[in-house]
C-alpha cells in the first residue's frame, strides 16, 4: 500500500498540474473538496470535540480525579501491558512474515498470505470466543489449567492474548507490498559481495522498510490500545483487574459517570491524535526519503 | 551468659507477641460477580463488609466486582472466572453453574434463608413524565405505536422476569389460556425497538437515549431512573399483577476453596441479612427480606399483586425450558 504511495509523492503536486484528467472546472473541485471536508468535520472533529467537552464540563477538578481513581489507574496499567507485549511481539512476526513471503519462492506462500489477513476477515467477538473455546473451563484445555492453576482468559494473559491475534497482521500488511515493490536486486548484490544473511537484514532490508515498519507499529499500537471486542470476551470484567481503557469507558457510562467515562475516553482519543502526528511525520519521512533516492538516481 | 540468656528469651517474648498477630492480619481478596442493576448497592455494601471484617478478624477483605447481564455471568463463571461468590439476577443462571461446571452441590438454594435471596424486587413499569401514552396496566403495552424497552431475555436475566410478569398478567386475564397469553406477550415484543444485553443498557437507552415510551423495568432500577437520573423526568406505573423477583445469591465451593476464602466469602453473604445488609438494600431500593426492615422501608415500596414463578410457571427449571432456551416459546414469538 504504502510502497506505492511513496513512489508517487515526490512527484504528486507537480502531476497533479499537469495531469489532464484533473482539469476540471473550479467548481467541480470546490465541490468535492467541500464535500470532503464537510462529511469529515461531521463525522470526526464534531465527536472529538464532544470527547473533550464532555470531559471537561465538571471541571479540570473532576477530569483528575477521573484520570487517578485507582480502577482506572489499573485500566491504563493495563492497556500499556498489553500493547508492551502485543506489538514487539507482531514486529518480529511481521518483519519475519514479510521476509519470508517476498524474498523467498516457496510452496503455500499463499496461504500464508492469507492466513496473515485472517484476523482482519474474523470478528473480534469471534476471536475473543476462540480463546474461551481453547482455555475456558470447559475447553479443551480448562481442566488441566484449572489443576496446575494458571489462569489464561479472565486474566492478563488472555487479554494479551486476545490483543495479539487482532493486531498481527499490520505489520506484515504494510511491509509485503513495500518489500515486493522494491524487489530483491539490492540483496542479490550484496550476497553477491558477500554479505552473511543478518548482514543483508540488518544493512540493506530494514533500512529500506524502516518508514513503513514504523508505519505498521503505530498502527499496531493505536490498535492493541483501542481493542474492545475481542478483549471484552475475554476480560471478565473484574474492575481494577481484568478492565483495558476502553472496557473501563463502557463501565463508566453504564454507571452514569459521564464525566469520569468521557475523560478516560479522553485519553483514548489523545493517544489517536498522537498516533496521526507520528503518521503523517513518518509519512512525510518516507516521501523526503524516496524523493532523495529518485534525485540520486538522476 | 546471663545478659545473653536474658536477650534470647527477651527476644522470645517478642516474637512470641509478634509473630500470631502478623499470620492474623492477612489481606483477602474475593471476587464477586454479580447482574448488571446491583453496581450501587454492592459497591457500598463492600466496603461496609470490609469494615465489618476488619474489626471481627483483623484482617483487611478487599471485594472485586464484575457485572453484565445476569445469563452472560453466568456463562462466564462457567468457562472460567473466578468468582468466590455469586449474586445473580435468578436462580436458573445459578443452577446453570452447578449444572455445567459442578462448582458447588445442586442442592445451593437451601443453604441460606429465603431460598437464598437476602433481598427481593419486583417489575414495574417506568413512563415519561405525565404519562403522554396512557399506560396503566400491562394491556397498555400491546397497543399499536406504544414502544416499549425492555432487554433481552436470553441474555438478562432482569428481562426473563419483565417476560413472565407479562405473561402471568396474560394468563390471569384470559383464564390461563396458554396461546392468548403466548399472542399477549408476542404483540409486546413487536412493540420493541432495540432489545439490550443487560438490565443497565436498557435504563441507558430509555433514560438516556430518549428512545421508547415506557420501560419494563426492576423495581430498583425505576427507582433509580426516578430519584437519581432524571429527577421528576419520570413515573413509575404500578401494574395490576407483577411477579416476586428473588436474586439469589451463592458461594462458589471449589473457586473459594482453591482461593482458601471460604470463611470469608460464607460471611460476605450471610452480611447481606444482617441489620447493615438488609438496611442498605432497602436504600437502594431492594425489598428487604428481614421483616425490621421490611416495615421501616414499607412506605417507600408501592403494593403489588406479585405471584410467584413456582405457582405460576413451576420453577425456573420448568420456566427457562418452556420460554427462553433454544426454540422455545420466546423463540417462536420473537421470530414471528
Amino acid at each position: 500500500m504504502s510502497g506505492i504511495s511513496t513512489s508517487q509523492y515526490s512527484h504528486y503536486h507537480s502531476k497533479v498540474a499537469r495531469n489532464r484528467a484533473t482539469s476540471e472546472p473550479a467548481w467541480v473541485r470546490y465541490l468535492l473538496i467541500g464535500t470532503a471536508l464537510s462529511f469529515l468535520s461531521l463525522f470526526l472533529f464534531v465527536p472529538l470535540a464532544a470527547v473533550f467537552t464532555e470531559a471537561l464540563r465538571k471541571g479540570f477538578d473532576t477530569y483528575v480525579t477521573a484520570l487517578v481513581d485507582p480502577d482506572a489507574l489499573a485500566a491504563i496499567k493495563l492497556t500499556f501491558i498489553a500493547a508492551i507485549i502485543a506489538v514487539p511481539l507482531n514486529l518480529v512476526f511481521g518483519v519475519s512474515a514479510a521476509w519470508a513471503i517476498t524474498k523467498f519462492e516457496f510452496k503455500g506462500k499463499s496461504i500464508l498470505i492469507t492466513l496473515i489477513d485472517l484476523p482482519f476477515a474474523v470478528s473480534p467477538v469471534i476471536a475473543g470466543l476462540i480463546y474461551v473455546l481453547i482455555f475456558g473451563l470447559q475447553g479443551w484445555f480448562g481442566s488441566y489449567l484449572v489443576d496446575n492453576d494458571i489462569k489464561i482468559i479472565f486474566a492478563v494473559p488472555g487479554i494479551v492474548l486476545a490483543t495479539i491475534f487482532v493486531t498481527f497482521p499490520f505489520v506484515a500488511r504494510e511491509l509485503i507490498p513495500l518489500m515486493q515493490a522494491q524487489g530483491k536486486d539490492e540483496e542479490e548484490a550484496g550476497l553477491v559481495l558477500g554479505a552473511s544473511g543478518w548482514q543483508i537484514l540488518w544493512r540493506i532490508t530494514l533500512p529500506n522498510v524502516k518508514w513503513g515498519l514504523l508505519y505498521g507499529v503505530i498502527l499496531t499500537n493505536a490498535r492493541a490500545m483501542g481493542e474492545f471486542g475481542a478483549v471484552s470476551v475475554v476480560s471478565g470484567h473484574i474492575r481494577g483487574m481484568t478492565n483495558t481503557m476502553p472496557l473501563h469507558v463502557e463501565i463508566l457510562y453504564n454507571e452514569y459517570n459521564y464525566a469520569a467515562a468521557f475523560a478516560v475516553a479522553s485519553l483514548l482519543a489523545l493517544l489517536a491524535l498522537v498516533t496521526l502526528a507520528l503518521k503523517t511525520y513518518v509519512e512525510w519521512h518516507a516521501a523526503h526519503d524516496a524523493s532523495l533516492a529518485e534525485d540520486a538516481s538522476k | 551468659m546471663k545478659k545473653s540468656l536474658l536477650a534470647l528469651a527477651l527476644l522470645g517474648a517478642v516474637f512470641a507477641a509478634t509473630a500470631p498477630s502478623a499470620a492474623l492480619a492477612k489481606d483477602v481478596e474475593i471476587l464477586n460477580v454479580s447482574y448488571d442493576p446491583t453496581r450501587e448497592l454492592y459497591k457500598e455494601f463492600n466496603a461496609e463488609f470490609a469494615k465489618h471484617w476488619k474489626e471481627k478478624t483483623g484482617d483487611n477483605v478487599t471485594i472485586k466486582q464484575s457485572h453484565g447481564g445476569a445469563g452472560k455471568q453466568a456463562r462466564a463463571v462457567i468457562d472460567g472466572l473466578q468468582a468466590d461468590v455469586v449474586t445473580l439476577a435468578l436462580a436458573y443462571d445459578i443452577d446453570a453453574i452447578s449444572e455445567k461446571a459442578k462448582l458447588f452441590p445442586k442442592d445451593w438454594q437451601a443453604r441460606l434463608p429465603n431460598n437464598s435471596s437476602p433481598y427481593t424486587s419486583t417489575i414495574v413499569l417506568l413512563v415519561r413524565k405525565g404519562n403522554p401514552k396512557n399506560i396503566k396496566d400491562w394491556d397498555d403495552l400491546v397497543k399499536p405505536g406504544v414502544s416499549v424497552i425492555t432487554p433481552n431475555p436470553k441474555t438478562s436475566g432482569g428481562a426473563r422476569w419483565n417476560y413472565l410478569a407479562a405473561y402471568a398478567y396474560a394468563l390471569k386475564q384470559n383464564n390461563n389460556d396458554d396461546t392468548k397469553a403466548r399472542e399477549f406477550v408476542s404483540k409486546i415484543y413487536k412493540n420493541v425497538p432495540v432489545l439490550d444485553s443487560g438490565a443497565r443498557g436498557s435504563t441507558t437507552t430509555f433514560v438516556e437515549r430518549g428512545i421508547g415510551d415506557v420501560f419494563i423495568s426492576w423495581e430498583n432500577e425505576a427507582f433509580l431512573a426516578q430519584k437519581e437520573l432524571g429527577v421528576g423526568k419520570f413515573e413509575i406505573v404500578v401494574p395490576s399483577v407483577s411477579i416476586l423477583a428473588e436474586p439469589p445469591v451463592t458461594v462458589v465451593d471449589k473457586n473459594a476453596k482453591k482461593h482458601g476464602t471460604e470463611a470469608v466469602s460464607k460471611a460476605y453473604l450471610e452480611y447481606l441479612y444482617s441489620d447493615v445488609g438488609q438496611d442498605l438494600a432497602g436504600k437502594h431500593y431492594y425489598r428487604p427480606t428481614n421483616p425490621k426492615y421490611v416495615e421501616k422501608y414499607a412506605s417507600q415500596f408501592p403494593k403489588v399483586n406479585l405471584i410467584k414463578i413456582d405457582d405460576v410457571f413451576g420453577g425456573w427449571q420448568k420456566a427457562q425450558k418452556t420460554h427462553f432456551s433454544d426454540g422455545g416459546v420466546f423463540d417462536q414469538i420473537y421470530q414471528k
